[in-house]
């Protein structure tokens, strides 16, 4: 029996509050997630059980119970305050997936501070735009990637500190740096917690905006009742269960599924530090006996492609659940899990903005290969006309994917710009961006988000963040950025380019652009494709239409090209 | 050529996706499963090794197993270097 039992009584009978009772909580308690995630379990007597296996790409491992994880956060966020950092500051963490990442995490919200995570591949552009938005107090790293922060700290003068937790001492510590090392210090066996309540924020995740730069999308301690009781229900995560979230805590994934569910559950979580491979993840699941695995189409697309001999080669009969996140799950990946382990994985759908899943696909429910599922118990969604702004009266329409706003895990804001927050709303519903069809019985099927921005495996990629990164190349004149499709990353990223006089296109130029984004953004905003054009297509008015161009990658119709300058 | 094909291999390396250069990389260091390179950054990577090297690596081969060092890297590129003729 999954815990959710039958999707249709749970709808039926249900309220958040269901979580709250869970959890200890009433209305107007202390709820920091910090402790809930660490004292608490400890508090029920289960401190000597296993919270964190954790192996690295060199096969380091580590092992921590809760009481360990209680002792490492309350150090960390001791640590912290003896630096001077309060509640309500910015603390950035930028790593790997190492355990202080996980630890400094919670750390951070114990003292009430707010967390900030990073993607640790993140360059120095997209580092700067972020630390500098959300005004960061410290920023928490490691030495392979410090230097990155050292870049851009001129331009940052509200970072105070820079931490770095792996300093061997060989080279010096620069300005505002600071080592510390959790294994050398001593244990904090109490630290008194901030005594935050349900709307004090707590986690600060960035996503891209079509327009904009990148937005922070605030949270807060509440989020606990959403992320515990989704977790349970939709993902069936039990007590017992050894858990592997394979997201990276530098996106919301990683941090609501990653950190704070299974830890406020008290499950066995499993971290491993390293590269993708299939059999390095296939030895994983088997090493550790994993029962429940919340993964990605990216990587189940890749493991489909390693082949079906090689699974054959591990025992993994321990798999109990499967689900996924970030991207639509086609049916094939679906018919191909059930071939393969036995049974199929379950697409949840979700994003930054709402903190903990909203549609999925449940245990208690039929499963509809293909299909996003249906809205959480206590959510309610829809698919709205775009043009009258209401739910259309019929099925199988495509429109906007929109919630009503008013679970306890939905985004506070944006920082410092409330203004893009009021715009995700329309006649009173949260407007999601993407776009879907609803069928007879309710079931969500994805039909293709409602903006420029791009989907490359599951990460949300921003054409205008890389398109003014790209004027910064001297042989840029100007530039179009649109998704291309791809079989494994559902979307990669393609660059339109013109070139400045003097420049012209050759392969070592396409090089030079696709490494100068990756180092200036991120991997996943790097162009995997460039076409040097001698135009771009515009309106009269001189707006790049980007609409064309994605058209044409995608097979799709132009559309309306009335405006189009010289047609 | 095996020598100076691992020695280019190796510097464009480290020079374009290491980013602690205190770190050390041989020809053995794990690139993939180590972190260093990613999966989008392989593109790159295979994007320069066949600009260099004048070869076309199919997309099937170039797995993550396939780029995971230097010396995997330069038994592939030497297996399309002899096609070449």
């Amino acid at each position: 029996m999954s815990n959710i039992g039958s999707y249709d009584e749970r709808v039926k009978n249900f309220s958040w509050t269901i979580a709250e009772k869970e959890l200890g909580y009433k209305p107007g308690d202390v709820i920091n997630i910090g402790w809930y995630c660490t004292d608490r379990i400890c508090e029920q007597g289960k401190g000597s059980k296993v919270a964190l296996h954790w192996e690295g790409f060199t096969g380091v491992e580590k092992t921590y119970t809760y009481n360990d994880i209680r002792l490492a956060t309350n150090t960390i966020g001791a640590f912290l305050r003896g630096l001077g950092l309060k509640d309500g500051e910015r603390v950035c963490l930028f790593m790997d997936k190492i355990p202080e990442l996980y630890l400094g995490f919670l750390g951070i919200l114990k003292i009430g501070a707010i967390a900030q995570p990073l993607f640790s591949a993140f360059g120095d552009e997209s580092l700067f735009v972020r630390l500098s938005n959300a005004e960061t107090s410290a920023v928490i790293s490691q030495k392979k990637h410090v230097s990155k922060v050292r870049k851009i700290l001129e331009k940052l003068p509200h970072i105070r500190h820079i931490i770095i937790v792996d300093h061997d001492g060989v080279a010096p510590l620069k300005d505002r740096e600071v080592a510390f090392s959790l294994e050398k210090s001593a244990p904090v066996e109490h630290l008194d917690i901030h005594p935050t309540k349900a709307e004090s924020a707590s986690v600060l995740h960035y996503t891209s905006g079509t327009t904009g730069m990148p937005k922070g999308v605030k949270h807060v301690h509440y989020s606990l009742i959403s992320q515990y009781l989704t977790a349970k229900w939709a993902l069936d995560l039990r007590e017992d269960d050894i858990y592997w979230c394979t997201a990276d805590p530098g996106w919301v994934t990683g941090t609501s599924y990653g950190i704070i569910a299974p830890f406020a559950i008290g499950v066995t979580q499993c971290v491993l530090d390293a590269g993708f491979s299939a059999e390095a993840w296939y030895k994983w699941i088997e090493k550790r006996r994993v029962t429940m695995w919340y993964s990605a189409p990216t990587a189940i697309r890749s493991l489909m492609k390693a082949g079906d001999e090689i699974v054959k080669k591990f025992d993994l009969s321990s798999l109990r659940h499967l689900a996924s996140v970030g991207e639509p799950l086609n049916s094939e990946a679906v018919v191909w899990s059930e071939k393969v382990f036995g049974k199929p994985f379950y697409d949840t759908y979700w994003q930054t903005e709402t903190g903990s899943i909203v549609i999925g696909n449940y245990p208690g429910m039929e499963v509809r290969p293909g299909s996003m599922g249906k809205p959480f118990p206590g959510i309610t969604g829809t698919v709205l006309d775009p043009v009258k702004n209401e739910p259309y009266p019929t099925h199988s329409k495509i429109g906007l994917v929109a919630l009503k706003f008013d679970w306890p895990s939905r985004m506070r804001t944006y920082w410092n710009n409330e203004e893009a927050f009021q715009k995700k709303f329309r006649s009173g519903w949260y407007i999601t961006g993407d776009r879907s069809k609803l069928d007879q019985d309710g079931y969500f099927w994805f039909a293709g988000r409602d903006d420029d921005i791009i989907n490359t495996a599951g990460h949300l990629v921003s054409p205008f963040e890389i398109e003014s990164a790209l004027l910064e190349h001297p042989a840029v004149a100007e530039s179009a950025v649109v998704s291309k499709p791809d079989p494994i990353n559902l979307e990669v990223v393609k660059a339109f380019v013109t070139l400045k006089p003097g420049f012209a296109a050759s392969k070592d130029l396409d090089l030079e652009i696709m490494n100068f984004i990756r180092k200036k953004l991120s991997p996943l905003a790097m162009p995997q494709e460039i076409e040097f054009v001698p135009s771009l297509p515009k309106t009269r008015s001189g707006k790049i239409m980007r609409r064309i161009l994605h058209a044409k990658e995608w097979g799709e119709e132009i559309g309306d090209t009335s405006t189009l300058e010289n047609d | 050529m095996a020598d100076e094909l691992k020695d280019a291999v190796l510097n464009y390396v480290a020079k374009e996706y290491l980013e602690d250069d205190s770190e050390p990389l041989t020809y053995d260091t794990p690139l993939i499963s180590g972190g260093i390179v990613d999966s989008f950054s392989m593109v790159s990577l295979k994007r320069f090794l066949e600009n260099k090297y004048a070869i076309a690596i199919p997309d099937d081969e170039a797995t993550p197993e396939a780029f995971d060092s230097v010396n995997k890297i330069v038994s592939l590129v030497q297996k399309y270097v002899a096609k070449k003729g």
